[in-house]
Order: structure tokens, then sequence, then C-alpha cells
């Protein structure tokens, strides 16, 4: 049952997302509004932003997020507010801070090795002659490969 | 009774599963040729037994038979015919058998298709194919049997999750298990070849049809899944890099190396204990995936089955299946000297570099997808991953393998140019580059993503042209063109799914980046405009479905003061369910969708509506399904040469 719960608070949540009532008139802010809350997740929800989610509380973040902008904060003002608030669980796109250096560096890090790793082992063994097959060897692919 | 012949019937399929293991092991370790065959015969029972304890459930769906648990929780009276069959797969204990049926499918090919395979290698095969038929068959039975009874069955059923009651998802799990379990069979092909202690180039031949078959179902499952959430979530994304998405994701992207990485075993006969590696951890994915569909671990909409009991089981099936292998690899792996030199400018190294690119691209949305879990577990940090993380960290990667694959594609084996490779792309480098200027001097905003997104899509769209034409050599025009039409099937399976990369590639940039939205209140009688489109609601009216009640718009789209579309949204409400869902309207089009989506009823009497342009949105899809038949144009070729070869090494290579 619980399953359907989250299931419902989901997809109720997907019906509809922002509200026409909360739109700014100013559209500039509304767009800067927009893209903030892309980042932000909804805290009940699903993997879902607070722009997509129709949650009570995704519907009282999105209003929050365009009072701080309307105040005249910076776009890294309100994320900081909302996350002072609601903790980096909110934030979709995790900060490079600490742990998260791992995060965000193991498939870079690990794409420069394997570069190095790749380019190194070609590099040796085009190098090498004497990897040739035995003539038994051959003659047992050949006749494999005839089979075309 | 049915159901309990079903039941008896899986019963009778474990037994044969456990034979079918054990059987052909030995007899391939002693050399006894009667254990050895014995494999045959036993994958075609498990498969026709298993086929009928499936036919058994879908029957008790069919006929709505709500003395079965499994069907009164997903299945209703009043039901479409489609759903009700649709909803044999759309819950825990039918997906689970399904997941079954397609392994013992894959197993019962691999013995009716496979008669050019050694005997040894053939009878392993199979025994590894069933060791995995009977952890699942355990795992059903013990855990997850579909023909549970109800002591006092119900008047009628709960009907199944109305997101499920649409077409693009009744075939997405199909597909979506063909792909995961066809990489059961590389990973069944793995194993043996580690039993057996050889890897030749003939492996990488037999391998790479169920690759290819593996991959390309793979495909077809993971784009019929992102475009259901693109017509039927009622906001038009078409990924969101949900935990469940990602499952599917990972194998794809290693399913996608492994076929680039068995074309080098089979040509030039190296990278082969990395080809043998990339098959485990293909099937190790899937079965990752599996855990984590079913676990309910990273809990998402998809995740139906929230049992730690489940969870353990699977995890612990995972651990045996992958450990398991990876030791054996451990084990083995240092005997398999390559044997095919090439140096390190040639398409042997750009087939590396598109597998070191295709892997850390997995690994990205592999961290990515458990790192909420391993903060929590580990470091106490109670974090999120969302998409904006993946867009930023698995974008370059997948850039830089548009960027390297014309060039990587056009490389001479062994020993290649860079310069004369790209001194034959130049043009193509030129046009790419002309239409990405030509798309930034026509769009509105300074967006640099379209125009890149165009580079990148025609770099690869006509890169692959290129590089099919090529392939016909020197001569007059007319001389290609007949040479064109004679080309082995696989080369043009080839281009044809790199265009199709290249263009959902520009599909997703262009979407992205030019997508217009509105969100407004409309009265009846209102008119608005989005881009170039002018609509009108003309009127609002509720109406039945079968099992449903909907509320339905009715828009007109109109251009240029012609209507060229009306569209009915509607928001239904499924009663037995208690759910309601968004019927988005979209009008498609080759260049954009028009995209309506209804919301609720305001207290002033109007109606939230909101309007989407959606730009090239069918290019993602139709790229997609270009790359699943550059696949089956390739498979149609290679099974062609395996037939073929097969029926000469029968009489060249006795058993051994």
């Amino acid at each position: 049952m619980k399953v359907w719960v989250i299931i419902l608070m989901f997809w109720a949540g997907a019906v509809m997302a922002v509200e026409p009532d909360e739109v700014l008139d100013d559209p500039v802010l509304e767009q800067r509004a927009r893209d903030i809350s892309a980042g932000l997740r909804c805290p009940v929800c699903q993997n879902e932003s607070i722009d997509e989610s129709s949650a009570t509380i995704a519907k009282d973040l999105r209003l929050l997020v365009r009072e701080r902008l309307t105040v005249g904060d910076s776009d890294d003002a309100v994320v900081a507010y909302i996350v002072d608030r609601f903790g980096e669980f909110v934030l979709l796109k995790p900060n490079s801070r600490g742990a998260n250096l791992i995060l965000w560096f193991a498939a870079p890090i690990m794409f420069l090795i394997a570069l190095v790793v790749g380019w190194s082992v070609i590099r040796r063994k085009s190098g090498d002659t004497d990897t040739s097959l035995t003539t038994e060897e051959q003659a047992r692919l050949d006749q494999i490969m005839r089979s075309d | 009774m049915i159901a309990e012949l079903g039941h008896f019937a899986l019963v009778l399929a474990f037994a044969v599963a456990l034979l079918q293991m054990v059987v052909p092991l030995v007899g391939a370790h002693k050399g006894w040729r009667g254990w050895m065959l014995f494999a045959e015969p036993a994958a075609t029972t498990q498969f026709i037994l298993t086929s009928f304890a499936f036919a058994a459930l879908t029957y008790a769906f069919v006929v709505s038979d709500f003395s079965l648990r499994v069907v009164w929780l997903n299945s209703h009276s009043a039901k479409p015919m489609l759903y009700k069959i649709s909803g044999v797969w759309g819950n825990h204990e039918g997906s689970l058998l399904l997941w079954i049926l397609i392994l013992a499918l894959f197993g019962a090919c691999a013995a009716w298709f496979g008669a050019g395979l050694p005997q040894t290698l053939k009878a392993r095969v199979l025994a590894v194919q069933s060791s995995i038929s009977v952890a699942f068959l355990a795992f059903l039975l013990l855990t997850s049997n579909p023909f549970l009874r109800l002591e006092t069955p119900p008047f009628d059923g709960q009907d199944l999750n109305p997101l499920l009651q649409d077409p693009g998802l009744a075939f997405h799990p199909p597909f979506l298990y063909l792909g995961y379990v066809g990489l059961s069979m590389t990973f069944s092909f793995a194993v043996a070849a580690l039993i057996e202690g050889r890897v030749d180039a003939a492996w990488g031949r037999w391998v790479r049809p169920w690759t290819l078959a593996a991959w390309l179902f793979l495909t077809v499952g993971i784009a019929l899944g992102s475009w259901w959430a693109y017509y039927e979530l009622g906001w038009g994304g078409f990924w969101f890099w949900d935990p469940v998405e990602n499952a599917s994701f990972m194998p794809w992207l290693l399913a996608a190396a492994l076929l680039h990485s068995a074309i080098v075993v089979e040509k030039r006969e190296a990278l082969k204990s990395w080809t043998i590696l990339l098959a485990i951890m293909a099937f190790g994915f899937s079965l990752l995936g599996t855990f984590i569909v079913r676990s309910g671990l990273l809990t998402s909409v998809h995740a139906f089955a929230n049992d730690p009991e489940r969870g353990i089981y699977l995890l612990a099936i995972m651990g045996i299946f992958t450990g398991g292998a990876l030791t054996l690899y451990a084990a083995r792996a240092p005997g398999m000297a390559a044997k095919g030199v090439f140096g390190v400018v040639s398409r042997e190294s750009a087939l590396v570099l598109n597998n070191i690119l295709l892997a850390v691209s997995a690994l990205v949305v592999f961290i990515g997808t458990i790192w909420p879990l391993v903060a929590e577990m580990a470091f106490g940090r109670v974090l999120s991953v969302g998409p904006p993380f993946f867009d930023a960290a698995f974008t370059p990667f997948f850039v830089a393998i548009a960027i390297a694959l014309p060039i990587g594609s056009m490389m001479a084996w062994k020993r290649g140019d860079v310069v004369r490779t790209t001194r034959s792309l130049w043009a193509v480098g030129l046009l790419a580059v002309a239409l990405g200027a030509l798309a930034f001097a026509i769009q509105t905003g300074r967006s640099a993503l379209g125009p890149i997104g165009v580079i990148l899509g025609a770099w690869v769209v006509f890169g692959a042209a290129l590089d099919v034409w090529s392939r016909t050599g020197r001569g007059t025009l007319t001389n290609r063109m007949s040479r064109l039409s004679r080309l082995p099937r696989a080369d043009w399976g080839k281009a044809v799914s790199h265009a199709g990369m290249g263009i959902t590639i520009f599909g997703v940039a262009a979407i992205t980046a030019w997508q217009a939205e509105d969100i407004r209140v409309a009265q009846i009688g209102d008119t608005w405009t989005v881009g170039i489109h002018e609509f009108e609601l003309r009127g609002v009216e509720r109406a039945e479905g079968p099992n449903y009640v909907t509320t339905m718009a009715e828009v007109a789209v109109k251009r240029s003061g012609r209507e060229v579309a009306v569209l009915f949204p509607e928001k239904r409400f499924y009663p037995v369910a208690g759910m309601p869902t968004t019927e988005a309207a979209i009008k498609n089009g080759l260049l954009r969708d028009v995209y309506l989506a209804m919301g609720d009823a305001q207290s002033n009497g109007g109606w939230a509506i909101r309007t989407y342009i959606k730009p090239f949105a069918n290019w993602i899809w139709g790229g997609a399904i270009l790359m699943a038949l550059g696949g089956l144009i390739s498979l149609s070729d290679r099974r062609l040469r395996v037939a073929a070869g097969a029926q000469k090494r029968a009489v060249a290579v006795p058993a051994e």
C-alpha cells in the first residue's frame, strides 16, 4: 500500500507543476525562477524537481524562490537560502565538497587512467613482433575462418 | 486447475534446469559425448515448460480469475483485453516469470541454432545459461509464486496502475527484458570460454549476434519507455535520469561497448580478456538493474515490489554470478594473450577509445545512481543526485564519442593514418559547422547548445554516409553505386546505427535548447499564441471511457490563420485505482510537436492549460529506431555467416 501512496504522490505531482497564478510578471525574473526550481528537489517526491512537482511543499518552495528573487537576491543566494533550511538533500546537483569529490571526479580520473594505460599497452604491444601464431595454430585458425 | 498445472510446470522446469546445469558440465569435463548432448533436449524442455507456465498465467489474466492473488491485485474485469494481457508482466511475479521465459527462450535458441559451436563449448554455454535459470526459478518459486491462490476469491480485481495501461508501456518491459536477458547469453559464452580456457576469433564471431540482439532489444525497450514518458507524464520530458532508467541505460552502454570490442576479437584476435570482462560486467549490470527495479532499494515510481527478502535474494544472485565469474576471470584471463598486433593509430585503437568512453559513461551513470546510498551509509550525508548532475557529468563523454566516431569508423585496421582519414572527412566537418552556423543565425537567443547539437549530429550522420560511400572504393559513379548495393549488410548496419545515433544526439540537443512553453488559465473561447502557432479553447466536456472518466478540452491549433489541427488534451480519473492521469494531446510533426496538457479547473471557471512547442522531438526516437534497425541489418548478415560456417565446421571439426 505504501507503494501506492508514493506512486500517487508522484503522479498527482505529474499532473501539473508550475501553476498559472505563480508566474511572475517579469519574464527575466520568471526565467531565473524556473532555472533555479529545476535544480531543487521536491523534498517529499521521488526524483522530481520543485519545477515539475505539484506537491504542496513544492508549490511553497516555488513561491519562496520567487519571493527571494523579487526581494533582489542573486541566484546563488536563493539556493543557499533554501539549502540552509532544507539541507543539501534538495540540491539535485550535489556540490563538490568533501566526499562528493568522488562523485564528480571518479569518472574523469578513470578516463584519464584508462587513456594512459590503453595508450601505453597498445604502444608496447605494437612494438612487439613475436606474437604471431605457431604454424599449427595458424592452420587451425585458417580452417575455422575459411568456413565462412 | 490450469494455475496449478502452471505451478507444477515451473517446478518441473526447475528440476530440468538443475540437471541441465550439472550434466553437460560434467560431460564436457570428462569428454562424455552423451552427457554433453543432454543439454540440447533439456534446453528445449525447459523452454516448453516455462512457456506453459507463462501461458497458464496469461490465461488466468484473460479470464479474470480473481482467485489468483496476482490477478486480483493487478487486473479488473472491465479492463480492455490488451491491458489484461500486459497486466501479466505489469507486476513483480509476472514480470519475473517473463524474465525466466525469455531466459529459457535464449537458452533454447542457443541449442537450436548453435549447430556450429564446438561440442564442449556448446555444452558449457547451455549449462551456465541454465545455472541462471536455476537461480531465478528458485527465486520465483520461493519468494514470488505467481500462482498463489486466495482462500476466498474476491468479486473483482484492484486494477492495474492506470499509468501502465498504455500501449507504449505494454510492450516496454518485454523488450527491455529481451535485452537484459539477452546479455545472459554473452555472459554464458564468456564464462564457458573461461572454463574452456580459450578465446579466439571464432568465439568473437559466435558471441556477436547475441550481443547485437540484446543491444537492439534494449535500444527499442529504452526508446519505448522514453516515448511513453514523453506523452504520458504531461510535461513532455523524455529522460529523467531516474534510477530505473539508469538501470537499463548502463547495460545498454556496456552492450554497445561489447558489440564493438567483439569486432576486434573477431577480426584481429585482440582485446580478448577485455571483451570477456565486458561480457561479464554487462550482464552484471543487467542483474543490478533487475535488483534495483525489484528491490525498491532506490525507490522510484517503477519499484512496485518493496520487499527486503526479495531484495536480499536478488543481491545474492547478483553477488554469486558476477563475483563467481570475476573470480574465474582473474584466474583464467592472464592466459589469453592477444594475437593480433596493431599500431597506436588504427581502427583497433579507435575501438579501444570507443570502449573507454562508453565504459566511463556507464561509470558516471553508475556512480550517480548509487551515490545517494553510498553518501548516506558511508559519510552520513543525505543528498540527491538528479538530472543536473548527469547532464553535466555525462554529456562531455558523449560529445567526445560523437566527435571521435566518424574518424574512428573510417580508420584503417592495424595501422591507420589520422591525416589521411581526416582529409577525407574535412568536407563533412565543414558541412556540419556550416549547418551549425545556420542554426545559430536563425535561432532566437544566443544559446550554444542547439548549434552544437546540429554540428555534432550532422558530423556523425554525414560521417556515417561518407563511411559507407568510401567502402565502394574507386571508379565511376555507376560502378560505385552498384557496389554500394552489394556491400555486406554489416557495413550498412554500421552506417545506419551510427547515423541513428547522430540523429538522436541532434534531437536531444534541439528539444533541450529550443522548446517553448506557455502556462495559462484559459476560459472557453480564449485564444493565445506560442511561437508561430495560435490556440483557441473551444470547449471542455466530461465523458466516460471503459474504466475511467475523463475531462476533455477541445483546442484548435492555427498557423497564420489556417487551422492545422484540433487537439483534445484529457485529464482522466480511474475510480478503481483511485488515480488521476494526464493524457497529453500531441500534434506530431517532422520539425516540431505541438503538445497540450490539461490542468485543473480554476475557481474562476477557467482551466489551467500548458502549451509546449517541442522542436524535433520525434528525431530522438527516430534516431533510436534507426540504431536498432542498423543492429537488425547487421544481425541478418551475421546470422547468415554463422549458419553458413556452421555446416562446414561440423564436418571439419569433430568433437574435441
